[in-house]
């Protein structure tokens, strides 16, 4: 089975483009476009630049000598949280801003839930001096104020997102609307690898310079350029996509993916995708999304605002219901209790996104020969508000 | 015969009017209806909420919101409609977004539309190539016709493709933008309409987005054959109610 997206932007049963008329000339240009101009030298060229100089990498694949101990197997930490901005969301936002330059566009739009993504485009709207506007819900601009404050700083103007439940979903709503409202000059940055198609296999493309580091990272530490296990966490999956991506069609690796449990799966306050999501459509994909018998979206919960989308990327949607990925789901305590775990083994503070991934090693046994990468998405830094409340630091 | 096909067979224009079911309160789906019907509109669009309607401007999107709270499902609609034919006789189109329908199950959906005296279906987020592909022929097989949006950016040969593919009325689409986005037509819009009309059709068309009092009605139909208008009779109801639709559509039709 091949696991990437085919001809016409299905992931087996999921993908495509399910959208309103009013957006096929924007997605009709990207689809027509994003091969081409990805695969040009002089995009490669700037690409490779911008994410050596500007975002700093290769980033460090690092053995994570205290953890594998403690688990009895060789545990690597793929450092997506020393990325500049402090998370992988960077990868994406450059390749997407340096594309739309090459599509004549002026004016960048974003939706971002808990910021990550936000500053990550406003950060690269700033590097190329265009105008970027950003939607977040209400909800979201009162819980995460010092990223708001990071992308006013940046040039960025925040956009509250007014309607429905006013956080992630609705903020990608209005910026969609935003789109079909100005179809010329504007091009959508969309932060996770969701939406119609092209988007999930673009922003899959552009993140999967971390599998791409990885194998070469691997083959000097471990003499082998594939891993047994990768695992990452999961909310819409664009880190977990860019570390699966060079693996996704390797039978020899295991791929696992953590989603947010939230109170627990059957609490009503939930992320847990695979186990509670019913195929529907979303954000104009076909895919898993948590919905109510009447096929109304529901809102989802984690303690972690990146994983609290009420769907899941296409390409995951198949990775789960192919059985290719295995999918665990690790409530709020757990994942919490992993971010001090982390920090006091390893000295690093993750985000509390990326801590739900390392919990993992506790739901499932592994070898001690067993090599496992964990994609360490992001930096604990945004959520210290979060860990001070939870631990009383 | 399809009741659009007959409405499109007079030579007036077309008034079709476009409401949330179950906006502003639960039961009112059917009142409103009788009372459209009453006033003479000539075909009436019953939108099925929807959670997260990203083609809808913020009036249609509150009216949904609120419907959803007041408890309107899609069962919930079909029960309301049951027995409507033997009160409305004027073509009745539901739109609404394409995940509901999912859910209730395509064929379960058209079986009860058919069984209800549904005429056709507006899904603004079921692109004309995957109607074409997977379910032209099961809708064909319940009697109901698709009707597909087009708009300023929407290339002529897609055009062709969806007049080609289409039955009713293609819904033009009055500018780039969501719906209840604007309040008068620019060149842009006039060109956009003229330049469909030189196209000459197989499919009659209507105007809608954007249309909110008879001015912008009169200018509509001076180049298609009806138009659709959505949020500002919403808001109309939000601050009149049922009651008084009559009041709306009279100086639209008198135009």
């Amino acid at each position: 089975m091949n696991y990437n997206v085919n001809e016409k932007g299905y992931y087996g049963d999921f993908g495509g483009a399910y959208i309103p008329e009013m957006l096929y000339p924007n997605v009709l240009e990207l689809r027509e476009n994003y091969l081409k101009i990805t695969a040009e030298p002089a995009f490669k060229k700037e690409f490779d630049e911008l994410l050596k100089a500007y975002v700093g990498r290769p980033t460090p694949l690092y053995f994570a000598k205290r953890l594998s101990e403690k688990y009895n197997t060789k545990i690597y930490l793929k450092r997506e949280d020393l990325c500049h901005t402090g998370a992988h969301k960077v990868n994406n936002t450059i390749g997407q801003i340096l594309l739309a330059k090459r599509l004549g566009k002026t004016r960048i739009i974003a939706e971002t839930g808990a910021g990550q993504h936000g500053v990550a485009t406003a950060t690269v709207c700033a590097l190329m001096g265009i105008e970027c506007i950003v939607y977040m819900g209400e909800l979201d601009i009162k819980r995460q104020a010092p990223n708001v404050a990071r992308m006013k700083m940046l040039g960025a103007e925040v956009r509250p997102a007014q309607s429905g439940s006013k956080t992630l979903k609705d903020a990608t709503n209005e910026a969609i609307r935003d789109w079909i409202n100005n179809p010329v000059d504007t091009h959508y940055i969309i932060g996770s690898v969701v939406g119609p198609h092209p988007y999930p296999d673009m922003v899959a493309r552009f993140q999967s310079v971390i599998s791409e580091e990885t194998k070469w990272q691997l083959m000097e530490q471990e003499g082998r350029d594939y891993p047994d296990h990768v695992i990452a966490c999961v909310g819409g999956g664009s880190n977990a996509a860019g570390l699966y991506y060079h693996y996704l069609n390797d039978e020899r690796v295991n791929i696992i993916a953590v989603e947010a449990a939230g109170k627990g799966i059957d609490t009503g306050e939930s992320a847990a995708t695979s186990a509670l999501g019913k195929e529907g459509i979303i954000h104009g994909s076909k895919t898993l999304l948590m919905q109510t018998p009447d096929g109304q979206i529901t809102e989802p919960y984690s303690i972690s605002a990146g994983l609290d989308y009420p769907g899941v990327g296409p390409m995951h949607a198949h990775l789960f219901r192919s059985k290719r990925a295995e999918f665990i789901s690790i409530p709020d305590q757990e994942a919490m209790d992993w971010g001090l775990t982390l920090s006091q083994m390893e000295g690093i503070i993750p985000a509390i996104e990326t801590a739900h991934a390392f919990a993992a090693l506790d739901v499932r046994k592994f070898g001690p020969n067993e090599i496992i990468v964990f994609n360490c998405s992001g930096r604990g830094d945004k959520d210290l508000d979060t860990y001070i409340d939870y631990f009383k630091l | 015969m399809n009741r659009i096909d007959r409405a499109f067979q007079s030579d007036k224009r077309l008034l079709s009017i476009y409401f949330s079911a179950g906006y502003p309160n639960l039961e009112d789906t059917v009142p409103i209806l009788k009372k459209l019907q009453e006033a003479g509109v000539d075909m009436v669009e019953i939108g099925l909420p929807f959670s997260d309607p990203l083609a809808d401007g913020p009036t249609i999107q509150e009216s949904s919101t609120k419907a959803l709270r007041n408890g309107m499902t899609t069962e919930k609609l079909f029960t309301q409609l049951q027995g409507i034919r033997n009160e409305i006789d004027i073509p009745l189109v539901l739109m609404g977004y394409f995940n509901p329908m999912m859910q209730y199950g395509i064929e379960s959906f058209c079986q009860k539309c058919q069984a209800i005296g549904i005429d056709g279906l507006i899904i603004p987020d079921l692109p004309v190539d995957v109607y074409h592909e997977h379910y032209k022929e099961m809708f064909t097989k319940y009697g109901l016709y698709n009707m597909f949006l087009i708009t300023p950016q929407t290339p002529d040969e897609r055009i062709r493709y969806i007049d080609k593919v289409s039955n009713g009325f293609i819904y033009m689409v009055s500018s780039a933008s969501v719906t209840g986005a604007k309040n008068t037509f620019g060149t842009v819009q006039t060109d956009y309409f003229k330049r469909i009309v030189e196209m000459q059709l197989n499919t009659p068309t209507i105007v809608g987005f954007g249309i909110s009092n008879a001015a912008t009605y009169k200018a509509a139909t001076e180049n298609a054959r009806g138009a659709i208008i959505g949020s500002a009779f919403i808001k109309w109801l939000h601050t009149h109610g049922v009651e008084k639709i009559e009041e709306f559509i009279h100086p639209l039709k008198s135009s």
